[in-house]
């Protein structure tokens, strides 16, 4: 475990400042003690989690995620750098976005490869040749990023279409505060309750502009059988707005409207956590029964804004990831204040001939693949997977990029057997709107709980953990 | 308020009322089954049985015979069945599930918990059997237990908004279609032709029937005579604080779609419906009602109910 | 060659359906070897027509109807004056690089028997054009014209393994395989004069346009073994046939459907028909 950057143990074993009263905690409490605290959180998630968790339903209780009662924490100072790198580069994001979509310069630069936008199936030709309003294209982006070392923070992957995982972000918090209240007034905690609100901010921002004064926000859901309905609904209930599934919506000349009661109302502002495909059949799946014929057609007519919009997914593509600094650069003139995680892009010769020598130890991932389909891990494979696997990316090294095994730092996890290390990421969630971008200090923490694991996926035995903000120690 | 959720709330209390009604049919006639076959028909009491649930007909398409053990099967658990207990039980639910926030904490674990405890339950295998029976016993309480607790976190719990109003609005709608359809198994119920009108089976039929509706005592109470026909038949429609009665039921409806109109600013047919089925049942006395048949009215208003649910659909939960 | 075209779309429901929404690519642009005049498009219904673009530029019409609606019936009549262009596409709308089309779809996705046969079909040939002529013929010998085993959702490999098809999948197909050899390639959708003289049709026509490094985009039409000509009139283009559907609607309500679609295409003057020979 040496290997791996502690972010609560120096190497020497000493704690670090920003530790000191958690250790203290984890050293002092008994077991027992801690065991109950994890049993009483396991309680009350069942009870906050009420509407997935007491459905009594086994699909239902299987989707309790694990949750570890020991804090992560980054400082004041910490934050203030990710903060700083997130907004740059979902600022770039937006950016690249309405470019992509619009005049294309940074293809006609010959910065990024025009055949890999108009190649990426999340590129959405119904989207080209105009604007969305604002000019928003990412207006939650949930940007994942891991540390290996002390000073330097690296993004892994970036999140522009549907991110999830911010109903749990708020829960754990929530639990975390009624559960361990003494541990909590000893640190100066930022908060992350304004969550809810700076996103209605947002999306109120980025109505259109013949929306009234007052705009009608709708949050779109595939439906309950969803496996993200809890959150869905979750978020419709704190931010006060209708939870709707496509049947809900209908389109008249252009424009949208939700079947109320009283009669169809207009909806300005959908954000919605459909997929592209299924949005409109009319444009998209033909065989889509989740999605509002029209819905498209309005978008265009700009009478009604959809978070994130159509076709954000295309700067989520793996080998768009790869030119993310440059991205930066290009848009914004500054240098990228977020590492990327070095990545050979297959579609270069040289690269391809390094991964190809090296795919033992490496990540080889297809540029728009998602959740760990058409991937090798290197170490972790057995020849015969590896000769395979050369044998596809040989075909059509365009579609594949490569990255080191990466040691992903590690935090104290509390468990039955005690308290030990394990690896960890962070989802923090960027916000854009027509005024701009925030994100609220913290984030989904993922825990791989399974000793050495690096997976930290809720389906592999991944955990969550809450993320805490502190006010610097005062002797570094 | 979504179309949809009004829809699921609306639906949500139906079926479930729905559900306490069955499981009140099946207990009236497996009493009335008691009655040495000699006073009756065989078999006519499950006849009328499935009759009174509006369920004959899609009984005959997969029965050849009625006798106690299928119609108690098709009616209680039968999924095939869309309207046995088993399946109002399951719908209710998923129209609960569907509209979660909407309704609050209590009365989401009054449907959810007691849809789990009834799928616990385990089928009698042969209503012959007095420990089948004794569990087909249990089984139609734990349902009609449901229904009390739902519709008491409803009333002990939720906001009096839209949301409300919808489950009340379809437990009435409900309930008044049923309170008529109870009234029609005396109908559906042939007298033997050696028993005389206002003999002891005439009379234990009648009894059986505001048993059914645990009516039994009210009726003392408000009466003070024995059992007669037009007085079971005035408690049941007419009597205006019996709240299964024809007369409360739409006085109900009247005032929740009342207060929609107030609310949502506008009126429509089925304002206007629902108040003339008031009216008449305000200006109607039992002579009158019996003059006519009692079944010819009965009927009569089951259609007219059903009438002012497609208005209220049409109105409020499809568009 | 002047060609006219008359174009009617009913639909019968069997109750009446509470709300359609409807798009129609129904009404060609010009370009250098068509020249369009004297198009009408006419929804028998009271509804706002709104006319548009998609986003290959096809010209489109969108319109939403309240309830009850017991029919529809959706009428396109003009005429267009064409060219012999020997199937090269020029003066069109052009809104991306050609390399965008060599995105897979559905539709048109090659599976392991079309990408042999479309290795093996243009092996013997140089050029991207002579490939394409090829794979042209080689697929119009092998496959049998039949419209009863498809239909509008038919895959290009479903179509491939039966053998069998209409214009609609052998275009899936070709583009399939030209994709498959690198070959940018995309689905166009209109209406053909026969050259038989028979003017009542049961449906539009549709072919494939592939581009040819130095001619720009060119027609194939595999169902004829040839490349369009003045006889074709090029209504809409796409990805496959979805982006370039005639028709794309949905309705809420309305049970079952009956669809009545008659098209005619004839000389346009009044020079008779027997003329027509190529």
């Amino acid at each position: 475990m040496t290997a791996f950057f502690n972010e609560m143990m120096r190497p020497g074993g000493t704690v670090r400042p920003a530790y000191a009263r958690i250790a203290d905690w984890l050293e002092r409490t008994p077991p027992e003690v801690l065991a109950s605290r994890r049993a009483q959180a396991e309680l009350m998630f069942r009870r906050i989690g009420i509407t997935f968790a007491v459905y009594g339903d086994k699909e239902a209780s299987e989707r309790l995620i694990p949750f570890d009662i020991a804090p992560r924490v980054l400082t004041r100072s910490e934050w203030t750098r990710l903060e700083a790198g997130l907004i740059q580069r979902v600022k770039a994001l937006n950016l690249f976005l309405n470019d992509v979509y619009g005049a294309g310069a940074i293809m006609r630069a010959g910065i990024v490869p025009s055949d890999i936008i108009y190649r990426n199936p999340a590129y959405r030709p119904e989207m080209a040749g105009w604007s969305v309003p604002h000019d928003v294209y990412a207006h939650i982006a949930g940007i994942d990023v891991v540390r290996i070392d002390e000073n330097d923070f690296y993004v892994l992957e970036d999140n522009a279409r549907t991110p999830s995982g911010v109903s749990y972000m708020l829960e754990n918090r929530e639990v975390m505060m009624r559960l361990l209240p003494d541990l909590f007034s000893a640190h100066s905690v930022a908060p992350i309750e304004t969550y809810p609100n700076e996103l209605l901010a947002s999306l109120r921002s980025v109505a259109p502009r013949s929306a009234s004064r007052d705009p009608t926000i709708a949050l779109l859901t595939p439906g309950q059988y969803n496996s993200a309905y809890y959150e869905h609904s979750f978020l419709a209930d704190k931010l006060g707005i209708e939870l709707v599934e496509g049947r809900d919506l209908l389109v008249r000349d252009d424009i949208v409207y939700m079947r109320t009661t009283q009669g169809p109302r207009r909806v300005d502002v959908i954000y919605r956590r459909l997929d592209d495909d299924f949005l409109d059949p009319l444009v998209f799946r033909p065989d889509s029964a989740l999605g509002v014929p029209g819905l498209m057609s309005a978008y265009r007519a700009g009478n009604v804004t959809l978070a994130n919009a159509v076709g954000a997914g295309v700067a989520d593509d793996k080998a768009v990831y790869t030119y993310m600094p440059e991205i930066i650069k290009f848009y914004l003139g500054e240098a990228p204040l977020l590492k990327n995680v070095p990545t050979w892009r297959c579609r270069e010769p040289d690269a391809l001939k390094y991964v190809m020598e090296h795919l033992a130890e490496l990540v080889v991932k297809e540029v728009n693949g998602s959740g760990g389909y058409g991937m090798l891990v290197g170490p972790h494979s057995t020849r015969d997977q590896i000769e395979a696997f050369s044998k596809k990316l040989a075909h059509d090294p365009a579609n594949y990029i490569a990255q080191p095994t990466l040691a992903l730092s590690v935090c104290p996890a509390s468990f039955s057997g005690g308290v030990s290390p394990r690896h960890v990421d962070l989802r923090p969630f960027v916000l854009s709107g027509a005024d701009g971008a925030r994100v609220v200090p913290g984030g989904l923490t993922r825990v791989a709980l399974n000793e050495g694991s690096l997976v930290v996926n809720s389906s592999q035995g991944g955990g969550t953990k809450d993320t805490w903000v502190i006010d610097d120690p005062a002797t570094a | 308020m979504l179309a949809r959720t009004a829809d699921n709330l609306y639906w949500l209390a139906r079926n479930i009322e729905r559900a306490d009604y069955l499981a009140r049919i099946v207990n009236v006639t497996r009493r009335l089954d008691t009655l040495p076959s000699a006073y009756s028909g065989p078999g006519t009491e499950w006849e009328s049985a499935l009759l009174s649930a509006g369920a004959s007909e899609r009984f005959d398409e997969f029965h050849q015979n009625v006798d106690a053990a299928s119609v108690i099967d098709f009616l209680v658990f039968d999924e095939r069945n869309p309207s046995s207990i088993a399946n109002c039980i399951e719908n209710g639910r998923s129209n609960a599930r569907a509209v979660r926030t909407a309704l609050t904490v209590e009365s989401w674990e009054a449907i959810n918990s007691g849809w789990l405890d009834l799928k616990s339950f385990q089928k009698p295998r042969s209503p012959g059997d007095p420990a089948s029976s004794e569990r087909l016993g249990q089984y139609l309480d734990a349902v009609m237990k449901v229904a009390l607790d739902v519709d008491g976190s409803a009333y002990r719990t939720m906001l009096r908004n839209d949301a409300f109003w919808f489950t009340r609005l379809g437990h009435f709608v409900e309930r008044a279609d049923n309170t008529a359809r109870i009234l029609d198994v005396k109908y559906n119920l042939l007298l033997p032709s050696s028993e005389p009108v206002g003999g002891p089976v005439d009379y234990f039929q009648w009894a059986a029937i505001l048993r059914a509706v645990s009516a039994l005592t009210a009726y003392n109470w408000l009466y003070k005579e024995g059992v007669k026909p037009w007085l079971v038949a005035d408690l049941l429609i007419l009597r205006p604080e019996m709240p299964r009665s024809l007369r409360f039921c739409c006085g109900e409806m009247v005032r929740v779609l009342d207060s929609f109109a107030r609310v949502y600013g506008q009126q429509g047919p089925a304002q206007r419906h629902a108040r003339h089925m008031l009216t008449r049942l305000e200006n109607t006395t039992m002579k009158e009602v019996f003059n006519g048949g009692l079944h010819e009215f009965v009927t009569a208003f089951i259609e007219d109910n059903s009438k002012l649910g497609a208005e209220i659909a049409e109105q409020y939960l499809l568009d | 060659m002047r060609v006219r075209i008359s174009h009617r779309t009913t639909y019968t429901y069997a109750e009446p359906a509470r709300s359609v929404i409807q798009v129609l690519r129904l009404t060609p642009r010009s370009n250098d070897s068509q020249r369009v005049s004297d198009w009408r498009i006419d929804v028998e219904a009271d509804c706002r027509l709104a006319a548009g673009e998609d986003a290959f530029g096809n010209v489109t019409h969108t319109f939403s109807l309240s309830g009850p609606v017991t029919s529809l019936a959706i009428t396109v009549e003009g005429v267009a004056e064409t060219i012999d262009a020997a199937g090269v596409v020029h003066g069109a709308i052009e809104r991306f690089p050609p390399e965008f089309y060599l995105r897979e779809t559905a539709l048109t996705a090659a599976d392991d028997a079309m990408r042999a046969f479309a290795a093996q079909t243009g092996a013997g040939h140089a050029t991207p054009l002579e490939k394409l002529h090829a794979l042209m013929g080689a697929l119009h010998a092998r496959m049998v014209f039949d419209a009863d085993p498809t239909n509008s959702g038919t895959t290009a490999s479903e179509s491939f393994t039966l053998g069998a098809g209409v214009c609609q999948d052998f275009a899936h197909i070709l583009i399939g395989c030209a994709r498959h050899l690198g070959i940018p390639a995309r689905f166009a959708g209109g209406h053909l004069l026969r050259d038989d003289g028979v003017v009542n049709q049961q449906a539009g026509h549709a072919w494939a346009e592939a581009y040819v490094e130095g001619l720009g985009w060119v027609g194939f039409d595999a169902a004829n073994d040839i490349c369009p000509q003045e006889r074709h009139i090029r209504v809409a283009i796409g990805l496959d046939y979805l982006g370039a559907a005639p028709v794309r609607g949905s309705r809420n309500g309305g049970g079952a459907e009956k669809l009545d679609v008659e098209v005619r295409v004839s000389h346009a003057g009044s020079r008779s028909q027997s003329q027509s020979q190529s």
